[in-house]
């Protein structure tokens, strides 16, 4: 399938997250210095988003999304996320990583779901760069680095056919395939039903470059029109509305990927898994290629090291004290990760075991392989431990 | 006119492909196989006609090295020819083709894939069955692989490469009236809205060129010497397929088209697409004035769902059947 969905993937799988990061950090009760243990002052939050926004839009990182390869497998993206997550003082543990996944995956699952047309995948990844611009803009040198990424952007896919973009779009699509977990902020808008799947309109205006259904012509072989029908065509819809822009700075047009997370609405980020539905049985071992993908993307991540005088934090990143009440009121009667998650921010001396860890996991994984080049695999492992 | 029948379950669901639903009625034995899609896996049903016996198969991707990535299955279809049915799969890595009930794999070609990716994705979609004895597969270069079947065995051989599209081919279809009249045999459309009209032969003559509107085509179809292919626009357009000429255009859809059929005896056709709604209509030939009509019929709407494939499944239209992504059945439909 399609070889050029990773930047998008990241740009906009990035987005979702900072956006998620950023109303649960201001959420949290913020106090104006950092005087207080525990809490999320609003240059600690600023400092979390321009550090990943930084690593995330760095050159060597883009330039190893923007090589033509295959998009690979959830836990290879939830691996990179997650060191993208972690490239600032913030550390979120496990469940919440997953937690913040899931909520990712669905925002972009939906957007590329009612995607107006396959082209506008693109504007949907311009609305969050210029989101994330917006998050940063306090940081001339970060937003330089969005705009030179944006740039090359544009360049890369400036020349996709609409038929190369709905290739990249069913890729997305069969990435996202039957993954139905139910967000409130969707419910509660009625654009996901309670089954977990995403509402279609038969109604509204048609993409650009669409006639509005219901018009049947037919010509005579000197190509004039000899009769003119209609049909029924069991929707209402409306004519286009003008186009989005593609350039560098412009009006969108369309909402699909701004941000959707409201300050005051906290309990927007509450998930439950549709109970019927299977989980991801990815298999336990990442093909070579993957592996190496990753040790890529990870070597391409500089860590900015931050001296080791912070203080640890501890941070609730997914409740507030509505969703404690909601969660013992539902009394376990739905799935049990609608639970209560904390997640400690850990100190930076921590960071080498976070990565040791996730590095661990993959030693496990080459143990059980009886692949016979396990050699490349520990220098792989030695990479990444050097990082 | 249809009404909805109960749906038959498959083991996964659909996934968002051109034409991923393909049907044979086996009359012989009362019973319809289905193939449907979903990553890289062709989940096959067989189904008995009085609605007792299901059965299931699974057919995996073919890769020739475990340790890679899995392989994606771009369609599956089956290929009806006088002497035998196969059933065809493509996929990122190549052709397989096996016996129609899947229980044999008797053909494989590999598709020069280069050793670091280029820009220009690699994979072979676009099947069809072209007259006695080939079969004919697109890939995403642009090129059509003409396959010799002898009627019966494995000796199936590459017999010609044609190189006309330049863009990648999204679907091919054979003349399915039957009529032994007809000059052009086999219609290709590609994903900048190309048409190739070709006459089958030991070698492949190409009987005319249709440019398209920088538009994809997803789907064709061929029956009666006219060409009827469904656009991302939404639109379908009926042509003459020797002289081009266009003989009617119909603003069927909001979205992207992504599977036509025409039910050979009756003229019926049905068109699906990514706005949830199947459509069926006829069409009707009018060889002194040269015209084609197009009637509309009926809609189904499949809620929520952008369908990806939809299939007559009888030469009548008496029934049809319908996939869509994300969902992990086959709904069915019968004329009341």
């Amino acid at each position: 399938m399609s070889v050029r969905t990773l930047p998008l993937v990241f740009i906009n799988l990035g987005g979702e997250m900072l956006y998620i990061l950023d109303q649960r950090l201001r959420a949290h009760n913020t106090s104006e210095d950092n005087s207080e243990k525990g809490v999320w002052s609003e240059n600690d939050r600023k400092r979390v988003l321009n550090d990943i926004v930084w690593t995330m839009f760095s050159k060597p990182f883009m330039d190893e999304l923007l090589k033509p390869q295959q998009l690979y497998s959830h836990r290879t993206l939830k691996t990179v996320l997650t060191r993208l997550a972690h490239s600032s003082i913030m550390r979120l543990n496990p469940a919440s990583m997953d937690r913040l996944y899931e909520l990712m995956i669905m925002a972009f699952k939906y957007q590329v779901f009612v995607c107006p047309r396959p082209k506008d995948l693109l504007l949907i990844s311009y609305n969050h760069i210029d989101a994330i611009r917006e998050l940063v803009k306090d940081t001339p040198a970060v937003v330089n680095q969005v705009d030179e990424t944006h740039r090359k952007i544009i360049e890369v896919y400036a020349s996709s056919s609409e038929g190369e973009f709905q290739l990249l779009r069913q890729t997305l699509l069969i990435f996202f395939q039957d993954m139905h977990v139910r967000v409130s902020l969707f419910l509660k808008s009625q654009v996901q039903n309670p089954n977990g799947r995403f509402a279609l309109l038969t109604s509204g205006p048609v993409p650009h470059r669409v006639d509005v259904p219901g018009l049947i012509r037919t010509f005579n072989s000197k190509g004039r029109e000899v009769r003119r029908s209609e049909f029924p065509t069991g929707g209402s819809y409306t004519s286009p509305i003008r186009e989005g822009s593609f350039e560098l700075h412009g009006d969108r047009v369309i909402r699909l990927g701004t941000n959707m997370y409201n300050v005051n609405h906290p309990e927007e980020t509450h998930t439950s898994k549709v109970p019927s539905v299977k989980t991801d049985d990815a298999p336990n071992l990442l093909a070579k290629e993957e592996l190496n993908l990753l040790a890529r993307l990870m070597g391409s991540m500089k860590a900015e090291n931050v001296p080791g005088v912070e203080t640890g934090f501890r941070i609730s990143l997914f409740t507030t004290d509505q969703e404690e009440e909601e969660a013992e009121a539902s009394g376990g009667a739905e799935e049990s990760l609608c639970g209560v998650i904390n997640i400690q921010a850990m100190q930076d001396e921590q960071a080498a075991t976070e990565l040791a860890r996730i590095a661990g996991q993959f030693a496990e994984r080459e143990e059980e392989s009886d692949n016979p080049s396990s050699s490349k695999g520990d220098d792989l492992l030695a990479m990444m431990d050097d990082l | 006119m249809y009404h909805k029948e109960k749906s038959i379950q498959i083991k996964n669901s659909a996934s968002a492909l051109y034409n991923n639903l393909s049907v044979l009625r086996i009359a012989p034995r009362r019973l319809t196989y289905f193939t449907v899609v979903h990553a890289n896996v062709v989940n096959m049903v067989s189904a008995s006609w009085d609605g007792l016996n299901y059965s299931h198969r699974q057919l995996q991707s073919k890769e020739p090295n475990v340790a890679t990535s899995t392989s994606l299955i771009m369609q599956a279809a089956f290929c009806v020819l006088p002497s035998r049915d196969l059933l065809v799969v493509t996929s990122q890595k190549g052709i397989q083709m096996y016996e129609s009930d899947g229980s044999i794999m008797v053909y494989w070609h590999a598709l020069d894939t280069p050793e670091t990716p280029t820009a220009q994705a690699v994979f072979a979609r676009g099947i069809s069955a072209v007259w006695e004895n080939y079969i004919c597969v697109g890939v995403s270069s642009g090129s059509i692989l003409v396959f010799d079947v002898p009627s019966k065995g494995s000796n199936i051989t590459l017999s010609e490469v044609l190189e006309e599209h330049k863009e990648s081919i999204t679907d091919m279809a054979s003349e399915c009236s039957g009529s032994q009249e007809c000059i052009a045999d086999l219609v290709s459309a590609d994903d900048g809205g190309n048409l190739c009209v070709w006459k089958s032969g030991e070698e492949f003559q190409l009987l005319n060129k249709i440019s398209g509107f920088d538009m994809s085509c997803s789907s064709v179809k061929l029956w009666k010497g006219t060409v009827v292919a469904g656009y991302g626009t939404g639109q379908i357009r009926l042509y003459e397929a020797v002289t081009g000429i266009l003989h009617a255009e119909v603003n069927a859809h909001a979205r992207w088209i992504y599977s036509l059929d025409i039910a050979p005896f009756s003229g019926l056709l049905l068109s699906a697409a990514e706005d949830s709604l199947v459509r069926v209509w006829h069409l009707t030939m009018t060889p002194e004035t040269n015209s084609v009509e197009v009637a509309h019929l009926h809609n189904e709407c499949v809620t929520d769902t952008q369908i990806c494939g939809a299939k007559f499944c009888d030469g009548d239209g008496y029934a049809f059947a319908v996939t869509g992504y994300d969902l992990s059945e086959i709904i069915r439909y019968t004329q009341s």
